[in-house]
């Protein structure tokens, strides 16, 4: 259930960065974006929580196209570093406004589904964790055709691959860079949506989503779709394990320890091809 | 010229405590710390080109270490019982300073064999690591409950007695005299061979090992004087505060530095002193109509319009605006040839003077 949403995050994070050579700093915004809208659309508006899941996904869409067309592409260009510190003060903005609009209480999503867990003999599982895992799940595979079977996902590939070469073949990279960090921001704003309905929303539950959503990337290898999912159920994987064996205090790093190792032992990322970013 | 300019400035300061208010005056000795972290930063990220966002790791590591010297601790691990017994603060400023430095060779040697992008990560994770040890090792850190009643530190005069710094003109005194030193040190070090060699790693890294630049070397060199400064200044910290909580190891406070840096001007002595002004004094300046969180949107904000219209930020901006006011009445170029180093000084004199009139 954690491994799918964090392949979800992982993913959009892993596009964009691969894609785009951003470091997208407020890819865990849009994570508590998504929580928000969820928050928002079912109990204020009183909207059904499948239509409101899915307003997320597109809400987040739009959202990360405004970014991307006011903050980044005049940067088309800019070396990694001065994008990377737009996104940082963006991420400042976008978190302190969640901050004013809903304050810094948790906030939580009533779900549809019924409370009674679905038993396996010993094992029992709640429905909405089935639902989550299932539409994480779905999503993955979704964005995995859009790359691999579509023109859009070809003209993403090609300008992952080589921007300059893929500009003369007649891909419009700009418009892929658009396409590609809004199809990433409504990835993580669904991801958001969907744990927002398991967990609570606040203001700051980006940082920590967005630093393990870098770490699934470097576990996963930069531009992989395949890492990044993996990756990404690696990460809850060794995050439970940590918290069961070790403490649960120091659940979340594990995911840092985990990077620094993996960095330090192989540093293209478990799954990356040749790929390596200097 | 330069140093007669240094000197006044610095007199200026020095004049400070004695006509300001109290309130001021704390905030003044807080934006004083911020600034000497955000130099240490300033050595990483403007000099060597290496945008480190753990840097709070190495701030938060002083604090820590200086309060547990001082305060002593007892804690068990792996059944051995190892107890230490309080020392003066001074000595914690000093072991603070070590093991920052330590940690800073540590993080260096390991890091720095990944760059660009990579390299941001691991620092964000080394701090995050940090963070949740402070949080966790509760024996040793008391975790969310806090280390507090640190004691201030006290200077010690043989045959005359103590004076325990309680006050914040003390406290000034002490964190303008370590922030020269911390300037000092790292003029000293960008100037020499060695900052010329780390500047040559930044603009061209594969033409400067091609001249025979070792690489980790400068860079490891670079991470070790900036996490003992970055220690210095969180000893600082803990032991005027004296209250220290995980919460010091905050990614938001490293993007605290990285914008004192970013807008004052990276690769620049003054930049962080220029910024670390502005960003330290803005809180004091909006604080009648902004809450903390429009705070923080308007400093996202100037973040991102420096970002755009000030890449290289304000000291090397006005610097170009006064290379290109002052030839006029001398006639020829020749002053800024002879003292090619005039500008910086001149322009700290000049932003940061600005912000100075904006808050008395």
């Amino acid at each position: 259930m954690l491994g799918g949403t964090y392949a979800l995050l992982g993913i959009g994070l892993t596009l964009i960065f691969g894609i785009m050579r951003v470091v997208n700093f407020t890819h865990g915004e849009l994570y508590a974006f998504g929580g928000y809208m969820m928050f928002f659309l079912t109990s204020a508006l009183g909207v059904n929580f499948y239509v409101a899941l899915l307003a997320a996904l597109v809400l987040g869409i739009i959202l990360g196209t405004i970014i991307e067309l006011v903050l980044l592409k005049p940067m088309r260009g800019a070396d990694i570093d001065t994008t990377m510190l737009i996104m940082i003060g963006c991420w400042i903005v976008l978190q302190n406004m969640e901050m004013m609009v809903w304050g810094g209480v948790a906030k939580s999503v009533v779900s549809p589904l019924p409370a009674d867990p679905l038993a396996f003999g010993p094992v029992s599982v709640a429905w909405l964790r089935i639902f989550v895992f299932a539409a994480a799940a779905l999503l993955i595979l979704a964005t995995y055709l859009l790359i691999h079977r579509t023109k859009l996902g070809k003209a993403m590939r090609a300008t992952f691959q080589d921007r300059d070469t893929a500009a003369l073949m007649g891909v419009n990279v700009g418009a892929i860079n658009t396409a590609t960090f809004a199809l990433g921001s409504g990835l993580a704003a669904t991801a958001g949506a969907l744990l927002g309905a398991v967990f609570v929303i606040t203001p700051t539950m980006g940082d920590l989503a967005a630093l393990k959503a870098f770490a699934i990337v470097i576990l996963g290898g930069l531009g992989s779709i395949t890492g990044a999912t993996i990756g990404g159920f690696i990460l809850a994987t060794v995050e439970e394990l940590g918290a069961g064996y070790v403490s649960s205090g120091y659940r979340d790093a594990m995911g840092f320890l985990l990077i620094i190792a993996v960095l330090l032992f192989k540093p293209t990322g478990l799954f990356a091809r040749t790929e390596r970013i200097g | 010229m330069k140093h007669t300019l240094l000197a006044l400035w610095f007199a200026l300061l020095l004049t400070v405590p004695l006509w300001i208010d109290q309130y001021f005056l704390h905030v003044l000795i807080t934006t004083g710390i911020m600034i000497i972290a955000a130099m240490s930063l300033n050595l990483l990220l403007g000099y060597t080109g290496q945008l480190s966002l753990g840097h709070v790791a190495f701030f938060g590591i002083g604090a820590y270490a200086s309060a547990l010297t001082a305060l002593g601790f007892d804690v068990h691990i792996f059944g051995y019982r190892i107890v230490h017994e309080p020392w003066p603060p001074f000595a914690g400023f000093a072991i603070a300073i070590l093991v920052a430095a330590l940690c800073g060779y540590a993080i260096g040697k390991l890091s720095f064999k990944v760059r660009g992008a990579y390299f941001v990560i691991v620092t964000i994770s080394f701090a995050e690591v940090t963070r949740l040890v402070a949080l966790n090792w509760v024996e040793l850190t008391q975790g969310p409950l806090a280390l507090n009643n640190i004691p201030p530190f006290t200077l010690a005069f043989p045959g005359v007695g103590e004076y325990t710094m309680w006050g914040k003109v003390a406290n000034y005194y002490l964190v303008l005299a370590v922030g020269a030193v911390a300037y000092i040190v790292i003029r000293r070090l960008v100037l020499s061979r060695t900052g010329r060699a780390m500047i040559a790693l930044r603009e061209n890294e594969p033409l400067a090992t091609s001249i025979g630049i070792d690489v980790t070397r400068y860079l490891v060199l670079a991470a070790v004087v900036s996490a003992a400064l970055a220690g210095a200044a969180g000893a600082l910290y803990a032991h005027f505060v004296r209250i220290i909580d995980p919460d010091i190891f905050l990614f938001i406070y490293t993007v605290t530095m990285v914008i004192m840096v970013i807008t004052g001007g990276k690769g620049t002595l003054a930049g962080p002193i220029v910024g670390g002004l502005i960003f330290g004094m803005l809180p004091v300046a909006l604080r009648a109509w902004a809450t903390p969180v429009a705070q923080w949107i308007i400093y996202g904000v100037l973040m991102i319009l420096v970002v755009f219209f000030l890449p290289r930020g304000i000291v090397p901006a006005v610097r170009e605006w006064w290379e290109n006011v002052r030839p006029r009445p001398d006639e020829t170029g020749r002053t800024s040839a002879v003292h090619p180093s005039t500008g910086p000084v001149l322009s700290s004199s000049k932003g940061s003077g600005r912000t100075g009139t904006r808050n008395v």
